[in-house]
This record gives C-alpha cells, structure tokens and sequence, in this order.
C-alpha cells in the first residue's frame, strides 16, 4: 500500500468536505460505540466489569511484553516442534520475499487471503502481484476493499466508509451478471458467491495471527465469516504473518484477551469462528495445509519495545474501539491518515513503522480528548503517548530522539515563541504587563493565527484582568495578604 | 483516567486561588464569583498575585522543558499547606495528573497535586453547601472540558451541584462525551478538524433547546462562543461558578465603570 502520511492536511480538508463519507462513518461509528456499550454491560459480575477486565487486559500484554524475546524464541521453538515452520523478517520488503519465496517453492500462482492488517502494512498483495502471484481477498470488507482497488479504511470494517448503495454499483459494474440490489443479505450473498470458488483454486492461504501462543507454538485467528478457517484448511500452503507484539505466554492468556477484543471490536461476546492452528496436516489426516509458516515481523516494533514508556503502543490488541469513539476519525475517516493503522492507534503506532519525518503531523492530530483511552480494553495511554510523540518531534538535536526522525517536526520560530511564552510566564510582572495591555489594547488579538477564525470569531479580552480586579481589592482591604505574609 | 476513590479534608479555613490564565484575561467575573461563593461559605480566599498560567499550553505542545520551567515557578507560590483551588478542568487536570509526571513523581510535586482541587469537585465534596435557589425558571446544559471529564470526572459534580437548583430544568445534549475541538494549539495546528468539531458541538448544544450552556472550562467556552458567534447564534456559555453564584445571590458583577476605575487605579 501507498503510505502517504504526508498527506494528512490536504486529505482531512477533503474528508471533511465530504458530506457521504462523514454521514457514512458517523452512522457507523455510532453503531459500533452502542454495540460496544452493550456487550460491556452484559458482562457478568464474577469476570468483573469493564475496568476489571481491562486492567487484567493490561496487565497479561505487560507482562507478555516485559518477556517479549524470551517467548519469541519460545514460540519458534514450539512451533517448529509441531511442524510450524518459523521465519523472522525486519523489514516489510524482508517479509515480502520470504512469502514469495515460498510461494515460488511450490509454484503456486494463487493466493487467498483472510482478513490481516499486518500485511496490509507491508504491502503484500502489490508485491506479488508484480511478480505474477494473485492475491486474492477472501474478507467480504477486503474483498470489496479490493474490488474498489482502495485500501482498508478501518481496522476491523475495512469497508465501513462505503454505504450500502456504493456497495451496489461496485458490485454492478465490477462482476459479471450481477444487478444492482440495496439488500444487504444479497449483497453478502453475491460476494459470497464469488469467494467461494476462490477458496478451491488457490495454492496458497495467507492470514495474519490475532494471538500466537509461546507455551503451546498455537497461532490464534478470530472470525466471524469463516474465511479465516477456509484460507487455513482448503490450500496446501499457509502462511501466517503476524507483528511480534502478538505473542502471548501461554494459553491461559488468550480468553481474557479474547473477551475484550470481541467486545471492543464488534460487541460480540464471542465471534463466530476462533481457529486454533497448531500444525500442519499429519499423517493420516483427510484436510489441512501439509505446510504451515509464521513470518514474524518486526517493522519498527522493536524501537517502541525499547523506551519503556512507547512499549504501551505494543500492547495493542486491535480492536479498532480507539477509532470508534475518535472525534477526529469520526469526522475524517481511515483513508485521511494515509496509513494503514488509523485512527488513535495509528497515531501512536505509525511512527515507529514509518518514522517521524513522515508522520509527523499524525500526533498533532489530537485534541487529547481522551476518549480513546477511555475505551482501550488494555489501558494504553494513548493521550500522554501522542504527547511524548509530541516532545520527539520538536527534539532540538536528533540525538536525543529515540524515535527514527526525531527532531523532524522543529520549527525554530515555534521553539522560540514557547521559550519566550515560558520566560514571561515566570516573569509575572511582564506577563501581567503583557496581560494588562491586551486587555486594554484588544487589536493585538488580530495577531492570533487566522486560522483560529476560518469558521470563528475572535475572543476579546475582558477590560480588566482577574490579577488588576483582585490587586486593587488587596490594596482595600485591611489586613496585608496572608500570602505576602508567610512568603 | 479518573481516579477511583478521593478522600477529601474538612472544610479548611483557608484555601489557595489559581485563576488559570484564561480565567484572567477572558473571564475576570468567574474568579469573582468563585471568591464570593468561597466567602459566602466562611473561607478565606488568597489569590497569589504572581500566579500566570500552569503551563499546559506548552505541555500538550511537546515542550516538556518549557512547562516544567512554567510548572516549578506555579507550585513555588503556594508554599502554606492549605488546597489549591482552580478554576478549571482542564488546567486542574494538568496540575494534579501531569505536573507529577513532569517531574518524576518527586515527592514535594505529588504533595503538591494532592492539594489541587477543580473548583465543582471541591465546592461538592469539601464545602458541601446547600443552595436555595433565588433565579427564575431556566433551562440549561453542562458542557465539560475531556480532561475535566476524563482526567478528574467533573461532569458528575458539575451536574450534582445544579440539581440543587429548584428552577434550574437541567437538559442533556446529544453527544455530550464528545470533545468541543479546542484542544489547545490543535484547534490551530489542524484548524479545519477543530473547527468541524466545535461546529457540531454547537449544533448539539443549541439542539437542546436550552437558555443557555455552562461550563467548568473557559477553553472550550472560547472555542464555543466564538463559533456560536460566527454562526450567528444567539446561545452563549458562561462558566458555571458565575451561574451558581448568581443563582444564589452571591455574585457582585463587575460592571464597565468599576473596570475602568480598576484600570485607571491599577495603571497608576
């Protein structure tokens, strides 16, 4: 995929000038925050509400985190023991080649593949198809993602930005034999329909790993269409990618996480498919892939693992919730980001992936509402973690940066105003001067950026300050300030 | 995240007064107004005169140097142990949640958060104060700032403390979790998302059908005002303490002429 982070002011001014696409995602937002709200209530007293169960969220992908090389290696030595074979890949491009590698290996010419951000993020379907390797999405959002040659505009809805009506035409004018239908249920059936031939054509099934168990080498995949389990099982070769923050201590992990990724997700207490994949197909077995491969991936992911406080971004179970209850995504949308993680988590997350220089205007993006926060199933502090991003990016020297592209987003004047804001700050009797005469001289807020007044007017300084009110009432009264008195 | 349990002191005798700077330019009434209430409940109010702004502006900016320069200089001027009272959500949030992280959670700062109350929080639960309203029947709804929301659950004493109002109809407004779009240098820095989200706050608000909004936050009163203003609306804010106070009788407005003769005496 085209990352175009750079974008992000020109695409957002768009977005919000789109009245389809901001209806579409306020719609669907708002479905997704009253399915969330639901599933939480209905939680029962003995797993302990939201707060409970998060904090426990957080403290397994702490504690997971905290071992994280350890059970890497634990993971691919009990994966290669039950016949999983084990790739690392630094980089996205490292990725790429160890998949057409081996998809070359046995000649294969199709792949299918379930729904999966992590390759997403390193570009997997244009890689091979410039080498002659069909990708094929076999998720109904993926797939009509793709049809519309777009990118995944939400997480978990990679469709969500396209109404029922934009589905039709698509459908219309991009298969064969089909009419134009509004009917939700026919729509599904029409791309249904479709994938299904796929599944028995295709040499390779690729997905990506929601939890990949270090104590049992079990790789974790949650569903709902039963793609997942079609991409896993019908081809002779799968290959699982996956980011190396995935991997959990042992199996006792999982259901918690399970629980608050469903919930967060798509307010389900429990989707329809969860795929435990444990090995290729043994001997004697009438199904399964007689090979099964983890590409483990890093991409920036060990630099946030290094600064204790950034190594919160990697608790991520990707839920998407962050994004649902964003004002920002809410109003812009996925594709405005320019990423393949939007939204809070991609703010936060981007940077490591992308560098800072790119995604610089990504952590500005924030009001620090908190509202993501709020809903993190795992308790990342996404707010103070947008801040930190924040404090990398206007770093003096690039030394200091542990971020790639620290430094990147400095500009001396800014630097300077807040410097000399800083210095009158504990200089009162300039500030109050300062105060005083804005006061008094209102002209001076033309001065404010008129940016602030595309769609507002400017704020005028009362008359008087609460510091003059409140001097003038001290100089009355009889009794000197307590204040003065023990100073 | 909000804190789950607080205990809190016995009314004190004394309490600290921080403005915040919007408060001082913007809305010199409202620190009125919280000294007339505070008063009216038998507490001293002291106002140090070298207070200026806790530094949150260049928090959220990324200069963490700079508001921790603007932070130490805030805290030096309350040295009595009496609590800290703001006029703010947003500013009390960055004093008791941020200023410890800013400096390590060294002890001196976290005894120096603890102290630090958002004006409706402590109003509610240290003063305690049983209004009679004396207004007349007004329908109103409560804007609050996220971090007043979020960071120290403010909307809870912000509309406890209207429930005691007999002729206050309190009205909710839809969406109201969802932030006004201020955001500090946000609402500059990515004007257009700033400005699409007030405009739907504003939307909201006068949705509801109210006399008018309040707010424990002058930021977003600004961001809102302003934009009501733009849209040709007739709906306004105005901070909360400055509602109460009126209400109750207790306010003393600080009309043009008592400003100019404060002016004058001040210049000199």
């Amino acid at each position: 995929m085209k990352q175009q982070p750079e974008a992000f002011h020109p695409n957002s001014t768009a977005a919000l000038a789109d009245p389809v696409l901001r209806s579409n995602f306020r719609g669907a937002m708002e479905f997704l925050r009253n399915k969330r709200r639901t599933a939480f209530a209905g939680v029962n007293t003995e797993e302990g509400d939201f707060a409970a169960l998060s904090r426990r969220g957080e403290a397994i992908k702490q504690r997971c985190l905290q071992q994280l090389p350890e059970l890497l290696e634990q993971l691919e030595q009990n994966c290669t023991r039950n016949g999983i074979q084990v790739h690392w890949a630094e980089t996205s491009q490292q990725a790429n080649e160890i998949i057409e590698s081996l998809i070359r290996a046995r000649n294969g010419r199709k792949a299918v593949k379930g729904k999966s951000m992590v390759t997403e993020e390193i570009g997997l379907n244009e890689y091979l198809g410039d080498r002659g390797v069909d990708c094929i999405e076999s998720d109904m959002g993926e797939f009509i993602v793709q049809l519309a040659g777009e990118t995944p505009s939400h997480i978990i809805m990679p469709a969500i930005h396209k109404d029922a009506g934009q589905i039709a035409s698509l459908f219309e004018n991009n298969l064969e034999d089909t009419p134009y239908t509004e009917d939700v249920d026919q729509l599904i059936g029409i791309g249904r329909q479709q994938l299904r031939e796929r599944f028995q054509h295709a040499d390779v099934g690729i997905t990506g790993v929601n939890f990949a168990v270090a104590e049992t080498g079990t790789l974790c995949l949650v569903e709902n269409e039963g793609n997942g389990r079609m991409c896993t099982t019908v081809p002779p070769l799968h290959i699982a990618v996956t980011g190396i923050e995935k991997v959990v201590a042992q199996l006792s992990d999982v259901p918690p996480l399970l629980s608050l990724l469903t919930r967060s997700a798509t307010g389900q207490k429990i989707t329809t498919y969860f795929n435990m994949i444990s090995s290729p197909r043994k001997p004697g077995e009438q199904d399964g892939p007689e090979e099964v491969h983890l590409v483990l991936l890093d991409n920036g992911r060990s630099q946030a693992f290094a600064d204790e406080e950034l190594r919160k971004t990697l608790q991520c179970i990707r839920c998407g919730a962050c994004m649902n209850h964003c004002p920002v995504y809410t109003r812009i949308g996925g594709h405005a980001y320019g990423t393949t993680y939007p939204g809070p988590i991609g703010k936060i997350v981007s940077p490591h992936l992308l560098g800072l220089d790119a995604t610089k205007d990504l952590p500005t993006a924030s009001s620090l509402c908190g509202a993501c926060e709020e809903v993190c199933p795992v308790r990342i502090p996404i707010p103070k973690l947008l801040q930190r991003l924040r404090v990398e990016s206007n770093h003096a020297g690039t030394a200091e940066g542990i971020v790639r592209g620290a430094g990147s987003g400095r500009k001396p004047l800014e630097a300077l105003v807040w410097k000399a804001w800083a210095w009158a700050c504990r200089h009162p009797a300039i500030y109050h001067r300062g105060a005083s005469l804005a006061a008094h001289g209102r002209k001076l807020f033309r001065f404010l950026p008129s940016r602030w007044k595309t769609q507002r007017t400017m704020p005028q300084p009362a008359q008087i300050t609460l510091h003059a009110a409140l001097k003038n009432r001290q100089r009355r009264s009889a009794t000197p300030c307590p204040q003065e008195k023990i100073s | 995240m909000a804190e789950a349990v607080r205990i809190y002191p016995p009314k004190p005798d004394k309490v600290y007064l921080f403005g915040t700077c919007l408060v001082d330019s913007f809305s010199p009434q409202t620190g009125l107004d919280a000294i007339a209430l505070l008063e009216h409940h038998g507490i001293e109010v002291v106002f140090p005169q070298a207070q200026t702004c806790c530094g949150q502006p260049a928090y959220n900016s990324g200069y963490d140097g700079e508001a921790r320069a603007v932070a130490r200089s805030q805290m030096d001027l309350f040295p009595a142990s009496w609590p800290i009272v703001i006029l703010s959500g947003s500013c009390g949030g960055m004093m008791r949640k941020h200023y410890p992280a800013l400096f390590d959670h060294a002890p001196e700062v976290v005894a120096f958060a603890e102290r630090v109350f958002e004006f409706t929080e402590f109003l509610r639960h240290v003063v305690q104060p049983t209004f009679s309203d004396q207004g007349a029947a007004t329908r109103v709804t409560l804007h609050t700032s996220c971090a007043g929301r979020r960071e120290l659950g403010i909307h809870e004493h912000g509309l406890a403390l209207l429930d005691q109002l007999q002729q206050v109809q309190l009205v909710p407004h839809d969406y109201q979790e969802e932030c006004c779009g201020f955001g500090g240098t946000f609402s500059v820095k990515h004007a257009d998302v700033s400005a699409a989200m007030a405009e739907d706050k504003t939307r909201n608000l006068v949705g509801a059908g109210v006399d008018e909004f309040v707010s424990t936050d002058w930021g977003c009163m600004l961001n809102l005002n302003t934009t009501l203003e733009y849209a040709q609306q007739p709906l306004r804010g105005r901070h909360l303490i400055s509602f109460l106070a009126e209400r109750i009788g207790v306010t003393q407005p600080l009309g043009k002429a008592d400003s100019e003769k404060l002016f004058a005496e001040v210049a000199r």
